[in-house]
């Protein structure tokens, strides 16, 4: 077996983010990184919208990231810090829009490990040195500097280390312009490890270091090291040095020390002042717990600074330092307002403030005021005794806040994101869609949704209006060449043309010299301000005075087809003959004194666009009867000649020729394509050669089930085409690469595009008698998603076998579930204790619920219609009980009555995994299963963490325990048990009599269950343990699994051996045969490995082209959507694994300089998978590297991307 | 005096042991084994952002108090050291 990855969504997680202008230009841009990307956004100040610029793949881990600036530049670049082993720094080249590598020094080993650095990143603010280091130990400083020729350049590594030593943060010290200095939170082990009394670790001290580079002697010494508080774990730069100009200070430079419970100010040999992080004053939040600070940004302004700190609840806070030059006076803290919890939190000088959420969505807020005005509670350092720190090792009294919706920010985008995909669907349940959809359980906390993804682009529409008849086709079209919007609509009905013109209303006009009483063909803008109507009886060439000059088809005929463009226009006549037009220098339309004989009826033409500065183009497409598209000449020396033929499959239905940009083809010029719609749904896109007038490279795409229209249409001032069949499709130019995607929309009947005030970039189309004017927002979208708000975070999904609804388990652990809430604010009011209704009423999505100790848990069981997009009903389970697997069983002892079961635990904690009790919950389904009743409860000793219907049975992983249990009155009865397992059953999957174990840690194992004996035998194993994370059985000896390290993998059982123990009808032989290194008696065989660097959650397999080949959809942790295709010829399997190996070879594919093939084999190398994702990255390669690479290959370039094309679009549609 | 000195008498693996924490040797005790292996792998899961979220969700915790708590946990990942008997 030989698999084909190819990522489909790639992750959505927001790992970090960064400010700066990176193009150089005066607008503030964002970097992203979503673990193995790096997307460029670029937040507009005018609308408050954000716009991806580019985004590029890391073949890599990004694990830091920060922006520096050398001192009196304009451009930032950003230094990358990976688990290649090396520092790398990005400059963001605007011209070509790509990342361009402009330094990659190499320090150490690749993978994240302990003591290579490349988890901390800390840059000098006036952006001249740069520090890496790494979990322990490590620390290496770069010099940066500048060339004569102004470039950027780079030291050799001058190293910082410290044995024994974690590290929990770095960050650059602001200095001014004195030697570079940097902090670092550290804790050294040595004394610890020798001590076996434990009083060492006890007294082990956290020390924040100061690191001095200094620039004359070229070394880095440790200027300073102190002990602070022992829960220290961020640190944050304050603003400091001397301007030359003046004598003022920016700030008293130094740190603050964000601690549990409070921030220290800190600088060398100057006074420290703490203060305390306040708290909810919720009735339900407990005192006692600590609260960190997990994001935070500074801010600096014209002389004044200040900071945001988040907690974990995501209360913002904000800070500030009141200073007499170096001096600290007091420190300040108050509450801001409350936003989700952020990985990353940037400030934009245009008053713009970017959360990079840890979990879902992406915000960007603008501010509305910076808090300075209100009656907040401010907490000062002065009002503590010594400052805060008369008694370091106490706390300070605690300081509390009211939460409240937001007041100094107001909420301005929106940034979609499917991080943490924790369980999936794929099927089809939508009505009108002939491709299935994932439905992804997603989110954390009380922002969990359930998103339903769609393959397309999404489309809003601004106008519906109902029509006297059906038309057969609309157009607009401008009054003359000047006019910046569309002037009037025409449509055409089966016997008559009406003209709307569009003004502030839409109104019918009579006076526009149009036929009225005649169905249209075609109509034109021509010349300078001349109108042309093409119909049956001729053409009308209506001038800018209103003379109207006709041309009558011969006596006999009538015109079929027509096309035009602003100077051309070509009619074919029922008698299969073309009549060519021109227009003169006077704007009078002339005809070619010959016409030409076809010798089949003409079903469709196209002229493309006159090119800039030319008179015409000098090509036209003819579709015939005969199954032909020929290509004419229009050139004055050969009109009308034929120059090529192409044979069809099918008579043709439309056929456009476009100029578009692809950059795969043409990175500077646009490439003329015709695009030719068939009668049977096919699409076939050719390119037409400029010079020799021959069609090369063709690539067909299955549309739909009705004939193809096509549309010429401009989309964001690039040309697009639309393509019109049972779905809409649009062939666009983003980001420089053609795509084509669906339009998830009603099917059009015809579309053109639309121009008004109001909707200046929209279309329009009509559906039966139904006139609509839509836009499409956002280009470049992959996946529309609509999304339905749960609870708590997900845990598992499960359909129903007769019915459409999902039945979802949620819960989340450390929150006091919402029926515990209630009955303790119950209690709260009967002792007469004010209750804050406000704070106990805050919705969960934004504030989260209250926290509770390890082992509390809210949970519900959720019945959920896709369909309809709503909840049906919800089961909250008990105090503390929390859900973690799910079946539906049709219990044959129940004359296969459906039952829903779910396994849960009632205070479970993770850490030590443990849990008080846990149940098998049996529900029963009613109203057709909008609601489940419980039945009984049946008692377990350990986390039933996979459920299964198993022939009319139950079977459950309950912990190291395979069980099978039968329906009773009262409860479960328990059958049959296994109880050899490695760690803990994950997952279970069946077929036949064939149960396929996934074990948390040691992989899969093969069961067979026996029923004369009731014995459920382990028969086979894996050589290697692994940590499953998810599976899918391929076929009855194959299954796909996922692990917890990023990995996805084949396995396969020995056909001879699965014969074997099938045919063993009591498993006797099994038994009792020799176990093979210490496991089951066979093992299975690795077919397939590779590393897709996010956790897998689901694999499905599935087809997701009507008609297409089944594929494997996995969804990862982190919002990554991906596909593994199997080849299905040996040639494929050839030809792309040489082409990959050929792009292994373009060493500067990666953005942090990690090598593809180890990245891809980073547990255990890659075996029979072809990285899809590197492939087509062949594509965006230089022109000459292109040709170089395709004639190793045998092949020409048009031939390797018609052949990656086909591989994605064949299979997945995209 | 720990066994790993005790085993890198010659100064030149002694320092190839200083600059490469976390190598084993033959005379590694039980302990000083697992406390490698621990902080190895918790400094593995900080270093992976998909393992950090996935603790995170698992554990209810914010990614960053995730973190935390698994950088704390490095100082003493096992419990003290057993008392060495002096041989």
């Amino acid at each position: 077996m030989h698999l084909y990855n190819l990522t489909l969504q790639e992750p959505t997680v927001a790992q970090q983010a960064i400010v700066g202008n990176f193009s150089g230009a005066r607008q503030q841009e964002i970097i992203i990184s979503h673990g193995s990307q790096l997307e460029l956004l670029r937040p507009d100040p005018q609308t408050g919208k954000v716009t991806t610029v580019v985004q590029s793949n890391a073949f890599g881990t990004i694990r830091s990231l920060a922006a520096f600036r050398l001192t009196g530049g304009t451009k930032d670049y950003a230094i990358v810090g990976s688990d290649s082993g090396r520092i790398v720094i990005l400059d963001y080249e605007p011209k070509a829009g790509v990342f361009v590598k402009l330094h990659q020094e190499t320090y150490g080993k690749s993978g994240a490990r302990r003591i290579v650095p490349g988890q901390y990143l800390a840059t000098d603010p006036k952006g001249r040195a740069a520090m890496v280091g790494a979990m322990e130990k490590s620390k290496l400083v770069y010099i940066l500097n500048r060339d004569a020729a102004a470039n950027l350049t780079i030291s050799s590594p001058l190293d910082a280390h410290k044995n024994s030593a974690i590290i929990h943060h770095m960050v650059g010290v602001d200095v001014g312009f004195e030697n570079p200095m940097f902090a670092a939170l550290e804790v050294d082990y040595a004394e610890a490890d020798q001590d076996h009394t434990g009083e060492a670790f006890r007294n082990t001290e956290k020390l924040l270091t100061f690191y001095e580079l200094d620039l004359g002697l070229n070394h880095v010494v440790r200027k300073w090291s102190e002990p602070t508080d022992p829960r220290a774990n961020l640190l944050l730069q304050v603003p400091g040095g001397q301007l030359a100009s003046s004598d003022r200070y920016d700030g008293p430079s130094g740190v603050l020390v964000c601690c549990e419970n409070h921030i220290i100010y800190r600088h060398m040999d100057a006074p420290q002042h703490r203060i305390p992080i306040p708290r909810r004053n919720g009735p339900l939040e407990d005192p006692h717990r600590g609260v960190i600070i997990t994001a935070a940004v500074m801010h600096k302004m014209k002389g004044a600074f200040f900071f945001l700190v988040q907690t974990e609840d995501g209360d913002l806070f904000k800070v500030t330092i009141d200073h007499e030059d170096e001096t600290v006076v007091s420190v300040r803290i108050k509450y801001f307002d409350t936003v989700p919890v952020a990985s990353s939190l940037c400030i934009l000088k245009s008053g713009f403030l970017f959360v990079a959420s840890e979990f879902g969505n992406h915000y960007l807020y603008q501010f509305q005021k910076l808090g300075d005005d209100d009656d907040e509670p401010e907490f000062i350092s002065t009002n503590y005794p010594g400052n805060g720190m008369a008694n370091p090792a106490g706390q300070l009294p605690q300081a509390f806040f009211r939460p409240r919706s937001l007041d100094n920010l107001a909420l301005s985008d929106e940034i979609m994101s499917l991080d943490p995909i924790i369980d999936a669907k794929v099927m089809s349940k939508l009505p009108n869609s002939d491709t299935p959809q994932i439905f992804a359980a997603c989110g954390r906390g009380g922002r969990s949704s359930l998103r339903t993804l769609q393959h397309g682009l999404e489309v809003e529409e601004s106008v519906s209006s109902d029509l006297p008849g059906i038309p057969n086709a609309v157009w607009t079209i401008k009054k003359s060449e000047s006019e910046e919007h569309d002037s009037y609509i025409i449509l055409s009905f089966v016997n008559v043309t009406l003209v709307l013109s569009i003004g502030e209303t839409i109104e019918e006009v009579q006076d526009t010299g149009f036929l009225s009483s005649a169905p249209t063909i075609a109509v034109q803008q021509v010349g300078t301000d001349a109108l042309l109507q093409v119909h049956p009886g001729g053409i009308r060439h209506v001038l800018k005075d209103g003379k109207v000059t006709e041309w009558k088809s011969p006596a006999g005929m009538t015109i079929v087809s027509a096309t035009t463009n602003k100077r051309q226009v070509v009619v074919a006549l029922s008698s299969a003959e073309l009549v060519y037009f021109e227009l003169d220098l006077e704007g009078q339309l002339n005809e070619y004194q010959d016409r030409k004989a076809m010798g089949s009826t003409v079903l469709a033409l196209s002229v493309a666009e006159v090119p800039e500065g030319r008179q015409r183009t000098p090509f036209l497409a003819v579709g015939c009867e005969d199954q032909t598209v020929r290509i004419i000449s229009l050139d004055p020396d050969t009109t009308l000649e034929t120059i090529s033929l192409q044979a069809l499959t099918s008579p043709p239905s439309s056929i456009c020729i476009a100029d578009m940009l692809d950059a795969s083809i043409n990175k500077t010029q646009s490439t003329m394509f015709v695009n030719i719609g068939l009668q049977n749904g096919v699409l076939l896109r050719t390119v037409l050669d400029p010079t020799n007038g021959q069609l090369t490279d063709t690539r067909t795409r299955f549309l739909g089930t009705r004939p193809i229209k096509l549309m010429r249409v401009m989309v964001q001032k690039n040309p697009a085409i639309l393509a019109l069949s049972s779905r809409s499709w649009l062939n666009y130019t983003h980001h420089n690469l053609m795509h084509f995607t669906p339009l998830i929309f009603d099917a059009l009947d015809y579309a053109w595009g639309f121009s008004a005030a109001l909707s200046p970039e929209g279309l329009i189309g009509i559906t039966g008698s139904t006139l609509r004017i839509f836009q499409i927002p956002k280009l470049g979208q992959k996946l529309k998603s609509t999304s339905l708000p749960l609870s708590y975070t997900p845990r598992k999904m499960i359909t129903h076998p007769t019915n459409e609804f999902f039945y979802i388990i949620e819960g989340d652990h450390r929150v006091v579930g919402d029926a515990e809430v209630q009955r303790r604010v119950q209690e709260l009011r009967k002792l007469g204790k004010p209750v804050d209704e406000e704070v106990v009423n805050l919705p969960p999505d934004l504030f989260g619920r209250p926290r509770g100790p390890a082992g509390s848990w809210g949970s519900c069981i959720r019945v959920v219609d896709p369909v309809e997009g709503k909840t049906l009903s919800v089961l909250h389970l008990d105090k503390d009980e929390c859900a973690f697997s799910i079946a539906v069983v049709p219990f044959s002892a129940r004359n296969n009555e459906l039952h829903l079961v779910v396994g849960t635990a009632v205070g479970a904690t993770v850490n030590p995994k443990s849990c008080p009790a846990a149940f098998l919950n049996t529900y029963r389904f009613v109203n057709d299963g909008a609601s489940v009743e419980l039945m009984h409860k049946t008692e377990l000793d350990d986390i039933p963490l996979a459920l299964l219907a198993f022939q009319g049975r139950l079977v459950a992983g309950v912990g190291k325990a395979l069980r099978i249990y039968d329906i009773g009155k009262k409860k479960l009865l328990r059958k049959c048990e296994n109880k050899n397992f490695g760690s803990s059953i994950v997952t279970l999957e069946t077929q036949g009599s064939r149960i396929l174990v996934g074990d948390m840690q040691e992989s899969m194992v093969f069961v067979a269950y026996k029923p004369p004996e009731n014995r459920l035998l382990i028969f086979a194993d894996d050589t290697q343990p692994r940590w499953i994370s998810a599976a899918a059985m391929v076929d009855y000896n194959t299954v796909a699994c996922g692990d917890r390290f990023g990995n996805v993998f084949v396995n396969r059982l020995d056909a001879r051996v699965s014969e074997q123990v099938d045919e063993d009808p009591t498993g006797a032989g099994v038994l009792h045969e020799k176990p093979l290194f210490m496991g089951a008696p066979h093992k299975t065989k690795l077919l397939c490995h590779f590393h897709v660097g996010d956790i897998v959650t689901s694999l499905t397999k599935v087809a997701m082209v009507a008609g297409g080949r089944e594929i494997l959809l996995y969804t990862g942790l982190h919002g990554s959507i991906g596909i593994l295709v199997p080849f299905v010829s040996k040639e494929d399997v050839d030809f792309l694994t040489t082409l990959e190996q050929h792009m292994r070879g373009e060493t500067d594919l990666s953005l942090v300089g990690r090598d593809q093939l180890s990245w891809r084999g980073y547990y255990v190398p890659v075996k029979s998978v072809v990285d899809g994702d590197l492939c087509e990255m062949f594509a965006t390669l230089p022109t000459q590297k292109q040709g170089a690479i395709a004639s190793e290959l045998d092949r020409t370039v048009g031939e390797v991307l018609k052949k990656l094309e086909s591989m994605r679009a064949t299979t997945s549609g995209f | 005096m720990s066994s790993e000195l005790r085993y890198t008498a010659n100064t030149q693996q002694e320092n190839l042991f200083a600059r490469y924490t976390g190598t084993g040797h033959a005379d590694i005790t039980k302990h000083e084994w697992l406390v490698h292996q621990q902080r190895d792998t918790l400094a593995s899961i900080a270093g992976h952002a998909p393992l950090l979220s996935f603790l995170a969700i698992a554990d209810g915790e914010a990614i960053g108090r995730a973190k935390f708590e698994v950088t704390e946990k490095m100082l003493q990942p096992c419990g003290p050291p057993p008392l060495k008997d002096e041989d």
